[in-house]
């Protein structure tokens, strides 16, 4: 089926791995989560997806299908082309993602004539933003970044990764600069665009209750691998690798009186297959 | 029972480019002994300037703030040296807080020089024992440290006079999640340890449930709402703290909805400050709330600054399971 | 759990016991190796050092003896820097004046870096009405150009060493008191700072041991070269008069003196006392370099 699909990646920074054989579907229409800490692989991942890893890492394995057409191989990992083509991603922190010195609205324009949309850019672009839900959309085009909320840019910046139609929108770590308020606003918003446009959405975190709470389906990465995966409900009622089963007890338990540190986790996640739990 | 922090109309200004930011603007609070109480809200809400306040880093522009009955709003730093035995900050990140030159072992051991401790090394070591510092951390420097580790250091520096208060700013949020549990862990152990009151500061709602009794919300230098954490947490009455509540990414799904923000003016300058400073962001704002919201007591211990919040025995809307 | 390398050393720090890291000689040798600066200002500045205190101690001949027999001799094996107009031994004239100059050049450093961080901490610190008064003075005085200045407070104070250290000194005391005030400014706002005052520090005990050693190490850097430009205010100053006088040998005096033989050919009345000003400053400049690199932690 089309959408996402990650077979087999393996990216690699000098002689280390730090991305192992991953594999990763996203549906068109659904929402797949993607869980890990800092330093997990789940950035680079995400990143391969859009030929956009940095110079350093390179792919040694695997391929990545965009709508059943391989668009990233190990051959082929750095196309600029890949970008807006089926495929857009937003990142954590929208003000740096934005150019300081253009207003919002150029900026969206500029991704809609990259485009070759049909209409004009500058109405279809204050369509956007009030789609994207800023008030007085075409007052706010005129406005820089710096003149915006962290909020605000982060619609913008949704704006920017919608405005291409894409199949896919990779969103890594979309509301953790935010406050709480302003986050559920936004995943929101995502979800509204979801099941209007029938696009997929990747929604990479290092908070599991984000995810639980939006994803049908969460693969869960630990050290470069990925450990769990399967849908929403087994994954957070029944968790087979200990990695999950502690961000799971984080959230649903208050601690205990002794502060003794948790159960170690096993060294290598060749130790633990990934726990496919159903589905 | 007298309180033993007491602050009263307590406001706070910082004069930004050419605005006056009424950073914390009307605040009544009072800590009872052995209480543990957490204040919540999101930026802009004033919660690390009110703990600048009553820990007299700052000085207020208006109000009052006591310690056990003594007024120490206007004290110099000479003469609030007694009140800083007692009442002890703990930042939000101990990396740049503690002074990167020093040992561990220095740090920890200044406040008991500075206030003449005569067996300072031994209780250097006994404080380090309490929160669990290694001795071989005694003489490594801060940045060799992880993150909860460092920030055991800043609490043994502020437990080693024994102060009655500690006001806690976001004292997990330099500290990697594995490593979360076990400090709030031990920071309720040592608040019965040594018998310490607590005033906990956080943007994130789980934290405060997990160690205060009571909450109050803040919004924008004022209060929303205030009362047992466990009434704040199942039946908000301020409109505020219900979407907040509802807000937080649930583990098993997300609730019914109370209604969402709404979209607020493109640039930040011109917010209203008179009436109820949520009403132009409220979804179920009234004409009312221009004139300035009343203060509802909700139930015994329970108050919310709303027209909307009625007194115990009504529901006035949606609350989140 | 998140160690760095940086606490763990090999063997024990007083040097003691089995010696399990490199040993004293081969880190002074990876030390000159990765700052060349160290080798050539180290040399310069032990040379110049040793040939002015020998000199100061025991000159070949005596610097004020008057030798009219004698007078304009060149360079030879009896005197090797010549003699001057009035047959004194140019040679010990050149070593006595060096260790006068270096030993001012000294003081005045020594003194502009303590009343300049002096100064520029408890301006800086205490903000308000004292940094105010304190800048507008430090702005009044480094309007002149330095020379000029020392030239001005020299002329009014008259013609002795002291007047010539004070003088130059209150030219310099600007520049680290900038120089300290600007990072004390940075520091005083610093997360650390604040962490003292909740556990009751002092104000002065935050500014001695918690402001003053963050913010001196640039200061000791520009007062290192401080001692070179003294050299050249000083010799300068005497040069033109206004400073140290005849008899003294001090190195501006000589170059004065010999100045009018040079075009008839005598050369090295006035050269040598040059040379020996350059190589001076060259030392520390190249010491001043090496503290530099110290400070910022690099390799040069």
């Amino acid at each position: 089926m089309p959408g996402l699909q990650i077979d087999g990646l393996r990216i690699a920074i000098g002689d280390r791995d730090v991305v192992r054989a991953v594999d990763l579907a996203v549906e068109p229409g659904s929402c797949r989560g993607l869980v890990g800490e800092s330093g997990s692989g789940k950035s680079l991942t995400a990143l391969a997806s859009l030929g956009l890893l940095p110079r350093a890492a390179r792919i040694t394995a695997g391929r990545i299908l965009l709508g059943g057409d391989e668009t990233v191989t190990p051959d082929r990992d750095r196309t600029g082309g890949v970008r807006g083509s089926g495929i857009a991603m937003i990142f954590q922190s929208p003000r740096a993602a934005l150019n300081p010195v253009l207003r919002v609205g150029h900026q969206v324009e500029r991704v809609l004539r990259r485009k070759d949309q049909h209409g004009d850019p500058r109405k279809r672009c204050v369509e956007l933003l009030g789609a994207v839900g800023l008030g007085e959309p075409d007052k706010a085009a005129r406005l820089y970044p710096h003149e915006l909320s962290g909020g605000m840019c982060q619609r913008v910046m949704i704006a920017m990764g919608i405005a291409s139609e894409p199949q896919v929108l990779i969103a890594d770590e979309p509301v953790t600069a935010l406050d709480v308020t302003v986050q559920a606003d936004i995943l929101d918003l995502l979800d509204d665009i979801r099941s209007r446009t029938g696009m997929g959405m990747l929604l990479i975190s290092h908070d599991l209750s984000v995810v639980a709470e939006r994803c049908e389906s969460i693969s869960v990465m630990w050290q470069g691998a990925i450990v769990e995966a399967g849908p929403n409900r087994t994954v957070i009622n029944s968790p087979r690798h200990p990695f999950t089963a502690e961000l799971v007890r984080d959230l649903a338990n208050p601690p205990n009186v002794t502060d003794r540190p948790p159960q170690p986790l096993p060294a290598r996640p060749a130790d633990h297959p990934p726990a496919e739990a159903g589905g | 029972m007298r309180p033993l922090i007491e602050v009263h109309g307590l406001r706070k200004d910082y004069r930004r480019g050419g605005d006056m930011l009424h950073a914390v603007d009307g605040i009544d609070l009072a800590l009872m002994p052995g209480e543990s109480v957490g204040v919540i809200g999101e930026s802009g809400a004033g919660k690390s300037t009110l703990a600048r306040c009553i820990t007299r880093l700052e000085r207020p522009t208006s109000g009052r703030v006591f310690f056990q009955g003594v007024d120490v709003t206007d004290l110099s730093d000479r003469a609030l040296r007694r009140f800083r035995r007692e009442v002890q900050p703990v930042f939000q990140d101990p990396l740049t807080v503690l002074n990167p030159r020093w040992t561990v072992r220095r740090l920890i051991a200044e406040p008991l020089k500075i206030h003449g401790e005569r067996n300072a090394e031994r209780q250097v070591d006994e404080v380090c024992r309490d929160v669990g510092l290694a001795s071989e951390l005694m003489t490594r420097r801060p940045r060799d440290l992880s993150g909860g580790e460092r920030q055991r250091v800043a609490i043994a520096r502020a437990i080693a006079l024994r102060p009655s208060v500690l006001v806690l700013d976001e004292p997990t949020a330099s500290v990697d999640r594995p490593a979360r549990r076990a400090l709030l862990a031990l920071l309720k152990r040592l608040q019965s340890e040594y018998g310490l009151t607590c005033l906990y500061i956080s943007h994130d709602i789980r934290t405060i449930a997990e160690t205060c009794g009571r909450t109050i919300v803040m919004y924008r230098g004022r209060l929303a709402e205030e009362g047992p954490t466990t009434a704040i947490l199942n039946s908000p009455r301020h409109v505020y703290t219900q979407i907040l509540i509802s807000s937080i990414p649930r583990i098993d799904g997300a609730g019914a909805q109370p209604g969402r923000l709404k979209a607020g003016p493109a640039s930040g300058q011109h917010l209203p400050d008179t009436g109820c400073l949520f009403a132009h962001r409220c979804p179920r704002a009234l004409p009312e709330c221009a004139a300035g919201p009343p203060v509802v007591e909700v139930a015994p211990g329970h108050r919310a600054v709303c027209v909307l919040a009625e007194p115990a025995g009504n529901h006035n809307g949606v609350t989140p399971s | 759990m998140g160690l760095t390398g940086a606490g763990f050393g090999a063997g024990r720090p007083d040097g003691t016991g089995p010696a399990a890291g490199p040993g004293r000689s081969a880190r002074l040798r990876s030390e000159l190796r990765q700052h060349p600066s160290l080798v050539v200002g180290g040399v310069l500045a032990a040379a110049t050092l040793i040939v002015a205190i020998a000199g100061h101690i025991a000159p070949p001949h005596n610097p004020l003896a008057l030798s009219p027999g004698h007078a304009l001799a060149p360079p030879g094996p009896a005197h090797w820097f010549g003699t001057d107009q009035f047959g004194r031994d140019v040679f010990s004239r050149v070593l006595y004046g060096l260790g006068m100059d270096v030993a001012i050049g000294l003081i005045v450093a020594a003194l502009a870096f303590a009343v300049g961080c002096a100064a520029g901490l408890v301006a800086g610190y205490l903000g308000g009405w004292v940094d105010d008064i304190v800048m507008r003075v430090t702005d009044i005085l480094m309007s002149f150009p330095s020379f000029l200045l020392a030239l001005s407070i020299a002329v009014v104070l008259g013609n002795t060493v002291r007047n010539v250290i004070i003088a130059v000194t209150i030219a310099y005391v600007p520049y680290i008191l900038r120089l300290t005030r600007g990072s004390v400014l940075a520091v005083r706002g610093a997360d650390y700072v604040l962490g003292a005052r909740a556990v009751g520090a002092s104000r002065s005990r935050v500014m001695t041991l918690h402001v003053l050693p963050n913010t001196v190490g640039p200061s000791v850097v520009q007062a290192t070269l401080l001692v070179g430009w003294a050299i050249l205010d000083v010799s300068g100053l005497s040069f033109l008069g206004v400073g140290i006088q005849p008899p003294s040998p001090e190195l501006g005096v000589q170059i004065a003196q010999g100045a009018s033989y040079i075009t008839s050919g005598q050369w090295w009345v006035s050269v040598f006392p040059g040379v020996a000003i350059i190589l001076a400053v060259l030392a520390v400049n190249f010491l001043g370099d090496y503290a530099d690199d110290k400070l910022r932690g690099r390799g040069s």
